[in-house]
């Protein structure tokens, strides 16, 4: 919606205009884009890299992922929301997310202008947060040359009806909107020294399957003969669930060996004691 | 809202119209009377574009097969006709495709084929172009939106003129890219009416081989018709070198090298030799810049034309200004491309099953049971990625069911064999699976993972929903009844929001002896409609961190600064939350609480 707004502002201004956009298994969470050409004559509708006035960002991490189209010089507009990924949070070892931090001074190598604003808050403030595009487009209106007509004209035959004033004053405050303060940014954890170790008392296990049911990190399986086998050891984070649900008591779970007993000359010194 | 009454979009020079929405004006604008295809991207909108118009017949088929049937049937019965599908759909077209080069048509009939290069949601990339060769079909190649428009247009008159289907082919470039189109009025083009002609349409083996030499015979005057027609066109420039384009690679010729001499081929099958010969008699180097593979470039070295192409534009993935740029530096044509600096690292963002999807359940219950599972194409085929990884096959359309009954056979499955199959891709090409699976009595279970829609293109009727595209209602497929005629003894309907049920079913279904069927009785949550219920949230306080949520891979589930025991707690992301209760499920210290619920336990 907001590249068609785009569009139809540059149409409107007496551009030719090309606008590609990407459909299909992107819609599902991943990562989606369109490029937008203008001019008296357009020939391909794909940005060639390193060439775009400007980049609309709407999360962070997506600015950071398309700003190589950017000319040196150019001008990045970044909504400051995260939207984080599952995939980020699987690192069950470090416990670190893969999120990037956000830097409003990571394209200053390449001179291009980092613009950080807070769209969403802007939008609510307004009294609509879903008008927080609009805000962004606001931002990026003030990079190009295109007369506000054009601007609030393509926004008032595109977004939805009862939603165009809203939008306009959200597009408007856009352009003035004054950069976002960047959110404090939360170490990582410690990083735990796993494994745990799975104690199982076989003597006591029926084979009722249920901690197999439940590990998150499937470390454990009901064997051909019903025995419990633990089958992925070192994938034990020592969440003990198995141990809490087993109704037998027949799980234990031990925090990781001390890396002092596992180590030589420690190893020596505490045995000498 | 048809296109042209989109009033937003009326500007003085033209309206800005997608590849798609213009190959959907131009078949309007030809007066045809009927379009039909099956949903697959990039094609998709060119049916939904005009659905809304009641001076158009406008259906989504079953398959791409039965929509090529349709098409043909009515050509025939003497109305012009569209039929749309991806490049892939064209294989389960393609019997039909053969052998209608033979009969030859009635009324105009053209099949609009879109190629996916890169595959964005392919699973692979094909080129059409070479089934034009194999079918010996005229084709056309649009290279942008206005072409899209006028080259559908004339694409009926060819089909026409030469008593012949005609193909265009679009890429995801053309298709997906909104560019500026003026607008024609609608030809009225009555029904001609069908013209018994069994020697024509009859293919039995004696009439077939009258055809063949007729068929051969329109290929010559179609080469002809290349050499003169207005398709090819000749820019001047001013190198010493000229380049043959065609499609969207053209566009990427014309922004890297503005002033070169180039040779546009319209129509990419067939080809005119004659004039490119020509051409190639007038430069120094000739150059052949195609996306895909090197299909126009060994046409012309076959003709003893010697062209430059393959070894310097990549045969894998999309074109771009870049690469083709980077393809004429190494011939020597332009400088080495400057470098430009590497964007620092980000977080991978692969596409996902939405919050709240109800195929999520069934691929974790799979998961634990060890099941091998045999995929098919739809939303579901992502249960393949991490952190679900439960699906072990996805090949094409319907093959899951086939695969499983040959994986059984094999002895070789480590678990219980089941096919995933979405209701739209099982009423496209499972149904045969399903009957040869009680045929031979096969030991698998086929999980119907039935969401009322077409999920992955973006939400499309089929003939499991009720509705057509033109939005009148119709009588639904009857999945259990339909599974039961076939034979199949063990059917279950599941509400897969329920673990525990779903759990009981699929192991329940696994160890039946024969073929089962279970099938999930959940709509999409994002189409037709989004479905939204109470979104739920953690209690931080009573998360112990153990990451049992974290094994579904919802996307609004991620992990929170706090920590438990040196492990990450988890939030919810209430924005996109759908409130499908499957996390909450999964807790064991039940943490997960309707939003609403939080408020009360803290107000007590």
């Amino acid at each position: 919606m907001a590249s068609m707004i785009v569009a139809d502002a540059l149409v409107r201004a007496g551009h030719d205009v090309k606008q590609s956009e990407v459909h299909g298994m992107a819609q599902r969470g991943g990562s989606v884009f369109s490029h937008i050409r203008w001019g008296s004559d357009v020939d391909s509708p794909l940005v060639p890299a390193g060439s775009a006035e400007v980049l609309a960002a709407f999360e962070w991490a997506e600015a950071i992922r398309w700003v190589e189209y950017v000319r040196d010089g150019g001008a990045v507009v970044a909504d400051i929301r995260t939207i984080i990924p599952p995939g980020a949070c699987t690192d069950r070892r470090s416990w670190a997310t893969r999120y990037p931090d956000i830097d409003a001074g990571l394209f200053d190598g390449r001179h291009i202008k980092t613009r950080l604003i807070d769209a969403s808050s802007t939008a609510t403030e307004l009294g609509n947060v879903r008008a927080a595009n609009s805000v962004i487009l606001g931002s990026v209106a003030a990079f190009l040359d295109i007369d506000d007509v054009h601007w609030e004209a393509a926004i008032a035959s595109l977004v939805p009806r009862g939603t165009v004033e809203i939008n306009i004053a959200a597009f408007r405050a856009g352009r003035t909107v004054s950069d976002a303060e960047v959110p404090q940014q939360v170490p990582d954890p410690d990083g735990f020294p796993g494994p745990h170790q799975i104690e199982i008392r076989h003597e006591w296990c029926k084979g009722c399957d249920i901690c197999s049911r439940f590990c998150p990190e499937f470390c454990l399986e009901v064997d051909i003969d019903g025995k419990l086998v633990v089958v992925n050891a070192d994938a034990c984070t020592g969440c003990r669930l198995c141990e809490l649900l087993c109704p037998d008591f027949a799980i234990t779970i031990r925090p990781p060996l001390e890396p002092a007993i596992a180590a030589g000359p420690t190893d020596a010194t505490g045995s000498s004691t | 809202m048809t296109v042209d009454a989109a009033p937003h979009k009326k500007v003085s020079t033209g309206v800005l119209l997608s590849g798609n929405e213009a190959i959907a004006r131009g078949a309007v604008e030809a007066g045809a009377l009927i379009a039909v295809g099956y949903p697959g991207t990039p094609s998709t909108e060119i049916l939904e574009s005009i659905a809304d118009r009641t001076d158009i017949d406008v259906r989504w088929a079953p398959n791409e097969k039965v929509a090529l049937d349709v098409a043909l049937g009515a050509s025939l019965g003497g109305i012009r006709a569209l039929a749309t599908m991806k490049h892939v759909g064209l294989n389960v077209a393609a019997d039909t495709f053969m052998t209608m080069a033979y009969t030859g048509v009635g009324a105009g009939l053209v099949i609009a084929c879109a190629d996916d290069p890169g595959m964005h949601s392919s699973q692979n990339e094909q080129d059409t172009r070479a089934y034009a060769r194999m079918a010996g079909v005229p084709l056309l190649e649009p290279s942008d939106s206005a072409e899209a428009k006028a080259f559908t247009a004339l694409a009926f008159d060819i089909s026409e003129e030469f008593d012949t289907p005609v193909l265009i082919r679009t890429t995801t470039r053309v298709s997906h890219n909104r560019g500026v189109v003026k607008l024609g009025s609608r030809a009225d083009k009555p029904v001609i009416g069908f013209q018994h002609n069994p020697k024509k349409y009859v293919m039995i083996p004696g009439h077939a081989r009258a055809r063949r030499p007729v068929f051969l015979d329109r290929l010559k005057r179609l080469s002809k018709y290349a050499e003169t027609s207005p398709l090819t066109v000749e820019l001047d420039g001013t190198s010493t070198f000229g380049v043959i384009t065609s499609g969207i690679a053209h566009h990427y010729v014309r922004e890297v090298l503005p002033d070169a001499r180039v040779l546009k081929l319209g129509m990419s099958y067939p080809i005119p030799v004659a004039r490119i010969r020509e051409f190639a008699e007038t430069v120094d180097r000739l150059f052949v810049v195609e996306e895909l593979d090197p299909i126009v470039e060994n046409d012309l070295h076959a003709a003893g034309i010697n062209v430059e192409g393959k070894t310097f534009f990549p045969q894998i993935g999309e074109l771009n200004p870049d690469t083709v740029r980077r393809g004429f530096a190494a011939a020597g044509i332009l400088p080495p491309q400057i470098s430009i600096e590497p964007a620092p690292p980000t977080v991978a963002r692969p596409p996902l099953m939405c919050p709240g999807c109800p195929h999520t359940p069934p691929f974790l219950v799979l998961k634990r049971i060890g099941a091998v599972v045999t995929g098919d194409i739809g939303c579901y085929t992502l249960a393949a990625l991490q952190p679900l990884a439960a699906m072990d096959t996805c090949v094409a359309m319907g093959s899951s069911i086939g695969m499983a009954i040959g994986l059984a056979a094999s002895g070789g499955a480590d678990g219980p064999v089941v096919a995933t199959i979405g209701d739209s891709t099982f009423l496209h090409g499972g149904i045969p699976g399903l009957a040869d699976a009680v045929y031979s009595q096969a030991n698998i279970t086929v999980l119907i993972l039935d969401n009322g829609t077409t999920a992955m293109t973006g939400g499309q009727e089929h003939p499991g929903t009720g509705l057509t595209l033109q939005g009148s209602d119709t009588i639904p497929v009857d999945f259990v009844a339909l599974c039961r005629s076939l034979g199949v003894r063990d059917v279950r309907v599941i509400d897969p929001y329920d673990v525990a049920a779903t759990y009981a079913a699929l192991e329940g279904a696994a160890a039946f002896v024969g073929p089962s069927v279970v099938i999930t009785n959940r709509p999409c949550v994002e189409a037709p409609m989004k479905i939204r219920d109470l979104p739920y949230e953690v209690i931080a306080d009573a998360c112990t961190a153990c990451q049992a949520c974290m094994t579904a891979g919802c996307p609004s589930i991620i992990w929170s600064d706090e920590t438990f025991e040196g492990r990450r707690k988890v939030y919810i992301d209430t924005d996109t939350c759908t409130g499908c209760t499957l996390c909450a499920q999964l807790c064991p210290p039940l943490a997960i609480v309707p939003i609403n619920k939080t408020k009360e336990s803290t107000s007590v």
